[in-house]
């Protein structure tokens, strides 16, 4: 028999009396005095609310399982249809703790407090041996050094993502289910459950428009920003390693911008440089030929002047991705490269040439002096 | 007193001045700022090799590498200029033309052509030895490859300091080139100065480890006869050899010569070797 949640606490109230009376037989026998079970959130059900099948004094040596789901129906459910379903056989309580210590999820001491919920399914998601031995994902550490679990541990935010606000609780399906929410399909309505305004961004960008339209390989927030060890997009390390991130697909282009200044720079480990993003935005990117992309040719003026005063329409003349071997869209730098080429290999390999003779020469001259003066 | 004569060139040796104290300075500036430019410039040209990622930490930061890349790249802009000047006001003011044209100018003229030729057959067994006047080609050629070095990467260097402005006198396109210029003159700069003339100048068997003239402005006779016959020669006939005599270098200017000039090797050939290192594997 399935009541709903309501239903129960009305019933749990209105029979508080009674069942004070009975917990009080109850404790004769079951010392529970000194047990949280009065602080629990269920303590109003009384001790038949949940062990149901007692019916009086004395009661047979085995009871029967307390069944969470005669009351929690569609969580039972829920979680029946989940990963989880066959992780444990006291599923509840591995994440909201011991039956008769349970508080309600919004009590600051349940373990499925916000606050609490990252280190409860760290349990068994931060054991890396535990992982290893069933196959599944250790990511607490990753969780708890990311801006989520920062904006969690350090800011004290209910609002951070923990692990539910991405994965859900009950619910949870593996991330190859297409109803998953962190399946690739549904990340960016995920991510955008908080992020929404990036979320409209990115959709109205040439890469949310390619994921509308089912791209395998258009981006998703994860592509760039990595699920669970995600860092603030102002941290040194994301800033330096995130070009080569879109370098991933945009390969040609990434060749070309190391060419550069701006990439020797960045290389040298120093963000105030152009990245990918400084010049064609972040979520909601637009090709070149979309006269609001900051690339379009009209804007460039503007988009270089965010970094270099004074910039003219001369100056952007430059192409941050010039390729020196391209010699139709390049020809004075192709021919430059291969002028310089040139005289490189000519220059130094007449004088390595001119050394080395003369190097024989001397040897030459000394073993003879040698000879002559033996 | 005579005993640094003795220490540095044998007993009693006569020396005379081949550069001016100023040639001297200028010399020595230009070593400091093109190690330093160098090492800072080729740390951003192979920005990806560990050791420039290194550098740059060390120096404390890009911020730190640029700044003294151009702080020394205008030390060396002002030592150019200065040399450019002296030139300039001592053939033009002073009337000095034998700067300009002559046995004693570094205006390549026919007898290189006839001296490199001369060179390679010596080298091949083909000939005798050349003798050689004041300048050889290979020290003329060293001076004018700086000067177009200098000349090449100053401009395109500033080029890249002051871009907008740069853009507003040429297309901006011409940064590119600029960057690439830049780079590929300066390695080109970087392995003929740190294999050719240190071999040239310094480390060939004959001046091993190192020649000592270009820091104490002073030789010997025997060096000046042996190197520079023509010169030599010339100079004995015209009676010149007795005025541009000198006192032997002191002790000290030939011990600091010495640790200046090694100091300045072995920074050269490391650069070098990383330089090989980074361009192998870039």
């Amino acid at each position: 028999m399935k009541l709903p949640i309501a239903a129960c606490l009305f019933l749990a109230l209105t029979a508080a009396r009674v069942n004070a009376a009975d917990d009080a037989l109850c404790v004769a026998c079951h010392d529970e005095k000194g047990s949280p079970v009065h602080a629990s959130i269920h303590a109003p059900l009384g001790c038949t609310g949940c062990h149901s099948d007692i019916k009086g004094f004395p009661h047979p040596g085995q009871i029967a399982k307390v069944n969470c789901a005669s009351c929690h129906a569609d969580a039972a459910a829920a979680l029946a249809a989940s990963v989880h379903a066959k992780a444990s056989p006291q599923l509840c309580e591995a994440c909201h703790g011991g039956a008769h210590e349970i508080v309600a999820v919004k009590d600051p001491k349940s373990p499925v407090y916000p606050l609490n919920l990252p280190r409860t399914c760290g349990t068994c998601h931060g054991n890396k041996e535990f992982a290893q031995q069933h196959g599944i994902a250790d990511v607490y550490s990753e969780y708890m050094d990311s801006i989520h679990g920062f904006a969690l541990t350090k800011d004290g935010l209910l609002v951070a993502a923990t692990c539910s606000s991405c994965h859900g609780s009950h619910d949870i399906l593996a991330p190859s289910d297409s109803k998953s929410r962190v399946n690739r399909a549904n990340i960016p309505s995920t991510c955008g459950t908080c992020h929404n305004g990036v979320e409209q961004q990115y959709q109205a960008g040439i890469h949310g428009q390619a994921f509308a339209a089912g791209n395998a390989g258009a981006p998703v927030c994860t592509s760039c920003h990595t699920a669970h060890q995600i860092s603030g997009v102002r941290e040194t390390a994301f800033q330096l390693k995130t070009s080569a991130t879109c370098g991933d697909c945009h390969r040609e282009k990434y060749g070309t911008y190391r060419d550069t200044f701006h990439a020797q720079v960045s290389a040298l480990g120093y963000t105030e440089t152009a990245h990918c993003w400084d010049c064609h935005g972040e979520h909601g990117i637009l090709p070149a030929s979309d006269p609001k992309s900051p690339v379009a040719q009209a804007n460039l003026v503007e988009t270089c002047s965010k970094c270099h005063m004074g910039a003219s329409a001369s100056f952007v003349t430059y192409s941050p991705h010039a390729d020196a071997r391209n010699g139709k869209d390049y020809p004075a730098l192709h021919a430059s490269a291969l002028f310089m080429n040139l005289l490189l290999a000519g220059f130094l390999g007449f004088s390595a040439l001119h050394t080395l003779l003369w190097f024989i020469r001397l040897r030459a001259e000394k073993s003879r002096a040698g000879r002559s003066k033996a | 007193m005579s005993s640094a004569a003795e220490n540095s060139a044998g007993n009693g040796a006569r020396y005379f001045t081949r550069f001016t104290p100023v040639q001297v300075v200028l010399h020595a500036v230009l070593v400091v700022t093109f190690l330093g430019l160098a090492a800072t410039g080729l740390a951003l040209r192979f920005s990806g090799a560990a050791s420039s990622r290194a550098l740059a930490n060390l120096m404390g930061g890009f911020p730190a590498l640029i700044f003294f890349h151009k702080f020394l790249a205008v030390a060396l802009t002002v030592d150019f200029l200065y040399h450019v000047a002296d030139i300039g006001y001592r053939a033009v003011v002073k009337k000095q033309l034998w700067l300009l044209w002559g046995p004693n100018s570094l205006v390549p003229n026919l007898n290189d052509i006839r001296g490199f030729f001369g060179q390679i057959r010596w080298f091949l067994f083909l000939g005798p030895k050349p003798q050689f006047d004041r300048y050889t080609y290979w020290e003329k050629l060293d001076y004018w490859g700086v000067f177009w070095g200098m000349a090449v990467i100053g401009i395109s260097g500033y080029a890249m300091w002051y871009a907008p402005l740069f853009a507003r006198l040429v297309p901006g396109s011409w940064l590119n080139v600029a960057l690439l210029i830049h780079g590929e003159e300066a390695l080109l700069a970087v392995s003929y100065i740190f294999v050719v003339h240190f071999f040239n100048e310094h480390l060939r068997p004959q001046n091993f480890p190192m020649d000592l003239t270009i820091f104490t402005g002073r030789q010997t006779e025997k060096e000046l006869e042996e190197r520079h016959p023509t010169e030599y020669a010339r100079l004995v006939e015209s009676g010149e050899l007795q005025r541009l005599q000198a006192a032997a270098p002191p002790a000290w200017a030939n011990n600091l010569s010495r640790v200046f000039g090694a100091v300045a090797i072995v920074i050269g050939i490391v650069l070098m070797i990383l330089t090989v290192e980074a361009f192998l594997s870039q």
